[in-house]
């Protein structure tokens, strides 16, 4: 049976599966029955710093999107870090900790960006047994008008900044969560790697207004009348999450930096996934908190099973694997021609391939052969773009076939060699080609 | 032959509450979260078979999507355009053979979206929310059509014809209006008096007088509405009855199925239909359906129905025999009414049944027979168009029925006929509201040339 245990900057979990910090983290009690369900590791629910703590809204917290079934696809939240006392969190941490000795426990931390504060509640968490920190520099709502969470992440130089004070207070191993509300997540990855950041986590939640009540006009949640944007998350976000994993994964300047993947994480698939993408750990907050703790026994035996098929013993045999083949657009071979091929036996006829084919795409599906319903696939048209096989509701109903010989729509013969845009003749800015 | 039994025919076999059970709504409305997880299985087809299947062409795909999108309300008007009688045809229509057995849903995994209880959950809620019609009458063209029969193909007629701005007159045989919708069609089809609520749904659009107990052949002729009227529109339905032509068939105790159905569908007190312990139903259509399995609800012992052919000969679908069957009905097949049994004060005591067979398309008894001990024996082999009340009209007929063509019209100027009473397409509500639909706009477009 597959090894599923992780070492992530030092420090060890039974399994990939974190909580991230979020509601699920709040407290002891929360943290305590997710370690009992077989959780590898949490991230505490943020600290503040010392003080009276912050408040919450009393009304509605979240809002959510919904597919069939009122399967919970996107949740938004406004909800801001911790609202309990520090002290009382930091003595149930250290408690916890004592409790379950091999279960990753790191403390989520956001205080204003000024040393001081950073310092002094790092000698504090230091006294926990906490086995690493993490920053958090993407809360979206509340906390970022303060100054804090997103508002430090989508400034580098804060990053870096923070980053290296952490360090400097602090043995622990420190982990910078990252905001997505920025254009391009290498920079604050970039900058974190820069102050000494052992690793990143990503992503917190997307700004966001989940919905508008038609009724009140208001967006939701509706707070007497009123809603402010608010943090999305959950199987919505996946694949923003995994481009920007993919990014800093396989960017020059922070290739190779440990991260812990977060965002969308709802099955053992996709933590499969984040893990092909470099992640040496992953965060699951929203399928937690639609389904409680008890999925991560799907999760934890679904990996082991996959990579007993695959035959991969460890998580380090297939992490990262999937980094090299993430590309640019401009190197993808010109010279891989597919067309649709509709197997007729599984198709139901419902037309959608057609109609979106023929409405939206290039006209390259029929809807009626010799006079009776039936959808085949025009290879003269067929520019194998997939929007068919999207939207068919039959799996492998339609596949993509590689073609070789001479391409119909072109008529011309597809060259068996790689090539890309930036050597193809239509590209203004194409290398000549040497051989010339 | 005569033979010695105690007959046994009466009300009240059932605890009075059991009637109520019994007789309820057969598939209770879909909720709004049942109706919106249904809808979201639809798949919005490109030229949709569901769509093509229906005799009135509703845009099934759009209609659903417009559930899925919380609007019933656009739903049901997407759905009444095409068939104003859309609430009853969501509860009547045999849907497993035809936009049901066409959804491509059937074809994938055998589970059809289930259209006809979205289209009941888009009627209702537009019939339960909404008080105005959702359509408006056109100008008043001043132009007069006389409707005879205000059954499906009558209503649906005059609801267009209406809508056209036309005034109509609808005569009707009947004390009630609604036609089969009112006194045919199993009891827990249409509950709460639906055909009448239906009716004055139809109404509110305006323009349309209903005259009751107005026969054609009696208060009212072809002749004299055709000179009184604009257009005419018959709408009259299948008036005869087919017989055993066994001795006794005017027995106590054998009884015309399609009358019993009727009779119970007026009935204030269910308990007050008197049914046999034993009861056998000749027949294989949904008359026979309908009433062996009302027989069972109403606390028959044993129902029996007998039909000449094979499953696969019935007009009921597959699902109406399977309905009976799970209420206890037991359908058999292959046998014929070969002699009424009756006792010696001369009622009903059972039927004789001849087995038959097959050959060369060729039905024919074998020699072979069975006896059935029967209260009562039901009659339901089939309906004929009566033809009386047209006699010297000067409209053709055509294998017993009105000859129409393709706009309904009769071989009579400006008469238009519809519904069972044509030679058209099956003998299904969706139908006559089919005709009633295209006789109306072919009268309008004639009446406004």
């Amino acid at each position: 049976m597959a090894d599923i245990s992780t070492n992530f900057l030092g420090i060890k979990s039974p399994n990939p599966f974190w909580l991230a910090s979020a509601p699920p983290t709040d407290k002891a009690y929360n943290v305590e029955r997710a370690f009992e369900a077989g959780w590898g590791g949490v991230v505490w629910k943020t600290l503040g710093e010392a003080g009276p703590p912050v408040v919450n809204v009393n009304g509605p917290r979240y809002g959510a999107i919904y597919g069939p079934d009122r399967r919970l696809l996107g949740l938004n939240n406004i909800e801001l870090i911790t609202d309990r006392d520090l002290e009382i969190n930091l003595k149930e941490i250290t408690e916890v900790k004592k409790r379950w000795p091999d279960r990753a426990m790191i403390v989520s931390l956001m205080v204003p960006c000024e040393e001081e504060s950073w310092k002094s509640i790092l000698l504090r968490v230091n006294e926990t047994g906490a086995d690493g920190i993490e920053l958090n520099f993407g809360c979206p709502h509340g906390m970022s008008e303060r100054g804090m969470g997103a508002a430090v992440g989508q400034v580098p130089e804060y990053i870096e900044m923070v980053s290296r004070w952490c360090k400097q207070y602090t043995d622990l191993p420190v982990i910078v969560k990252l905001t997505p509300n920025i254009t391009d997540v290498r920079y604050p990855a970039r900058a974190a790697r820069k102050g000494g950041a052992d690793a990143v986590s990503l992503i917190n939640t997307i700004n966001s207004i989940v919905a508008v009540d038609l009724d009140n006009l208001a967006p939701v949640p509706t707070i007497d009348g009123k809603g402010s944007h608010g943090g999305y998350c959950g199987p919505a976000v996946k694949p923003i999450a995994l481009n920007m994993v993919a990014e800093i994964a396989r960017d020059v300047e922070t290739h190779g930096l440990p991260i812990s993947g977060i965002g969308g994480i709802n099955t053992w698939r996709d933590a499969a996934e984040f893990i092909a993408l470099g992640c040496g750990t992953v965060q699951v907050c929203t399928a937690a908190m639609t389904y409680g703790f008890k999925i991560v026994q799907e999760m934890t035996e679904g990996l082991s099973d996959w990579m007993d098929e695959k035959g991969y013993q460890s998580l380090e045999d297939f992490q990262g694997k999937a980094v090299p083949n993430v590309s640019d657009w401009q190197y993808l071979n010109l010279n891989y021609v597919t067309k649709a091929r509709i197997d007729q036996d599984s198709c139901i006829k419902c037309g959608r391939c057609h109609i979106a084919c023929e409405d939206t795409s290039h006209q390259a599906i029929t809807n009626m052969v010799d006079g009776a319903r039936m959808f085949e696939v025009i290879d003269e048209e067929c520019v194998g773009c997939n929007l068919c096989v999207s939207v068919c509701p039959v799996e492998d109903c339609i596949t993509m076939e590689t073609i070789s010989g001479v391409d119909p729509r072109t008529g011309k013969t597809i060259d068996p060699d790689y090539a890309n845009w930036t050597t193809h003749p239509n590209n203004p800015m194409a290398v000549k080609v040497a051989a010339e | 032959m005569s033979t010695q039994a105690t007959r046994d025919i009466k009300g009240g076999r059932l605890d009075p509450s059991d009637y109520a059970e019994n007789f309820s709504d057969i598939h209770p409305p879909l909720s709004r979260h049942e109706a919106l997880v249904e809808a979201d299985r639809c798949y919005f087809c490109y030229d949709a078979p569901c769509m093509t299947a229906c005799p009135t062409s509703i845009d099934v795909p759009l209609f659903i999507r417009q559930i899925s999108a919380d609007n019933p309300k656009g739903s049901a008007k997407t759905i009444f355009e095409q068939n104003i009688l859309g609430g009853m045809c969501a509860r009547v229509c045999p849907t497993e053979t035809l936009c049901e057995q066409a959804c491509v849903r059937e074809a994938a995994e055998g589970k059809p979206v289930k259209i006809g209880q979205l289209q009941r959950y888009a009627t209702d809620h537009l019939m339960r929310e909404f008080k105005e019609h959702p359509f408006q009458r056109a100008a008043s063209t001043g132009k007069r059509v006389a409707v005879v029969g205000a059954g499906p193909a009558g209503l649906s007629c005059a609801h267009r014809l209406a809508m056209h701005g036309h005034d109509v007159t609808v005569f009707e045989a009947r004390e009630k209006a609604g036609g089969l919708s009112e006194y045919g069609i199993a009891a827990y089809k249409s509950v709460d008096d639906f055909a009448q609520k239906e009716l004055q749904f139809i109404l509110d659009i305006g323009g349309i007088t209903i005259e009751n107990n107005k026969k054609l052949g009696a208060e009212i002729t072809v002749s004299g509405l055709a000179a009184d009227y604009d257009a005419v529109f018959l709408g009259i339905g299948l008036g005869n009855v087919n017989a055993l032509g066994l001795e006794g068939e005017e027995a106590d105790g054998c009884v015309d199925a399609v009358d019993y159905i009727a009779r119970l569908r007026q009935a204030t007190d269910l308990s007050t239909m008197p049914i046999g312990r034993h009861v056998v139903v000749i027949g294989g259509g949904m008359t026979a359906i309908d009433v062996a399995t009302q027989a069972k609800l109403l606390g028959a012992e044993e129902v029996t129905i007998a039909y000449r052919r094979g499953k696969d000969g019935m007009n009921a679908s597959d699902y109406e025999q399977e309905l009976a069957q799970t209420h206890g009905v037991t359908i058999r097949h292959w046998l014929q009414p070969k002699a009424l049994v009756l006792a010696d004060n001369g009622s009903i005591a059972g039927i004789e049944l001849e087995y038959t067979s097959q050959a060369n398309g060729t039905l024919a008894g074998t020699g072979e027979t069975t006896t059935l001990v029967a209260d009562q024996v039901f009659k339901a082999i089939g309906q004929q168009f009566d033809g009386h009340p047209l006699a010297g009209s000067g409209i053709d007929l055509d294998r017993g029925r009105i000859r129409t063509n393709d706009e309904r019209k009769t071989s009579l100027a400006n008469v238009w006929a519809g519904g069972d009473c044509v030679r058209s397409g099956e003998d299904l509500t969706v139908v006559s509201v089919e005709d009633g639909k295209v006789a109306a706009e072919s009268i309008h477009a004639t009446l406004t040339a």
